[in-house]
């Protein structure tokens, strides 16, 4: 089984719950446990939303664009932004490091991506943009379909 | 939609309860922050009791924002409890760290209880 989608939005916070729901509903044909849907639904949530606050500084003109592939059970997922790219990639995945502590940011965000995920990554290049890439195996399905 | 944030707040005391319902995030957490705070600024409250039994999703803007009020509240001499967490959420606090600092109770009452307030 594969499969591919590809979607591109406004980078405006409203936008934030539109594509972790998207995202969802995309991966469910995996029949996912509830805790992995969780898990897809918060890292989309964590890597648009540096998107919009980091890559653009939350200016609305700019764009996301999530790819989502599905092969057999694992999910391999990116989130782009063409915004302000990150200077220090190594320090901005430390835990509790935040780069915009004066808007309460948590500095959690890679680290919950790290964790909820098997495979993370991030590619970033100063005034062109960032790339996250996801990747996870499903465990639960039933699936013996070949 | 309903896939947004309401939230009530109730005074029980000195004790200000808040509830949350729905999905915090980033879009949702600078509302949230704003009103919260101008409860804190109230004059009646001192400690404050966090009702998430209804929050079914959170990531981790929702963190800075009960991290942002821990701050002001353990300003004002008070303490926070976190109740009624389920566990999606509470995977999140585990792995920030914020049980560390945060109390959690299993309901309301508890809560309420710990903090001195009589029902």
């Amino acid at each position: 089984m594969s499969n591919f989608m590809k979607v591109e939005f406004a980078a405006k916070s409203e936008n934030e719950s539109f594509a972790r729901t998207t995202v969802a509903a995309f991966i469910a044909q995996l029949d996912p446990t509830v805790e992995e849907l969780t898990e897809i639904k918060t890292v989309v949530s964590e890597a648009v939303t540096n998107a919009i606050i980091h890559g653009y500084e939350e200016n609305e003109e700019g764009t996301v664009l999530i790819e989502c592939e599905l092969k057999d059970q694992d999910i391999s997922l990116t989130i782009r932004d063409f915004g302000n790219g990150i200077e220090d990639v190594d320090e901005a995945i430390q835990p509790m490091y935040t780069s915009k502590p004066e808007l309460e940011r948590s500095g959690m965000g890679f680290t919950i991506m790290e964790n909820f995920m098997d495979h993370f990554e991030i590619e970033s290049i100063p005034n062109h943009g960032t790339t996250v890439t996801l990747r996870k195996k499903f465990l639960n399905n039933q699936s013996a379909y070949n | 939609m309903a896939l947004s944030l309401t939230y009530d707040f109730e005074q029980k005391q000195d004790v200000l309860l808040v509830r949350l319902t729905g999905e915090l995030d980033h879009h949702e957490a600078e509302q949230l922050k704003n009103d919260w705070q101008s409860y804190l600024q109230n004059g009646m409250t001192k400690h404050v009791v966090v009702n998430l039994e209804n929050l079914h999703f959170m990531d981790s803007s929702g963190l800075g924002v009960f991290l942002g009020r821990y701050k002001e509240v353990k300003e004002i001499g008070g303490e926070m409890v976190i109740c009624s967490i389920n566990y999606d959420v509470q995977r999140l606090f585990e792995l920030s760290g914020l049980f560390k600092i945060i109390d959690a109770a299993d309901n309301e009452a508890a809560a309420l209880a710990r903090l001195g307030v009589t029902l």
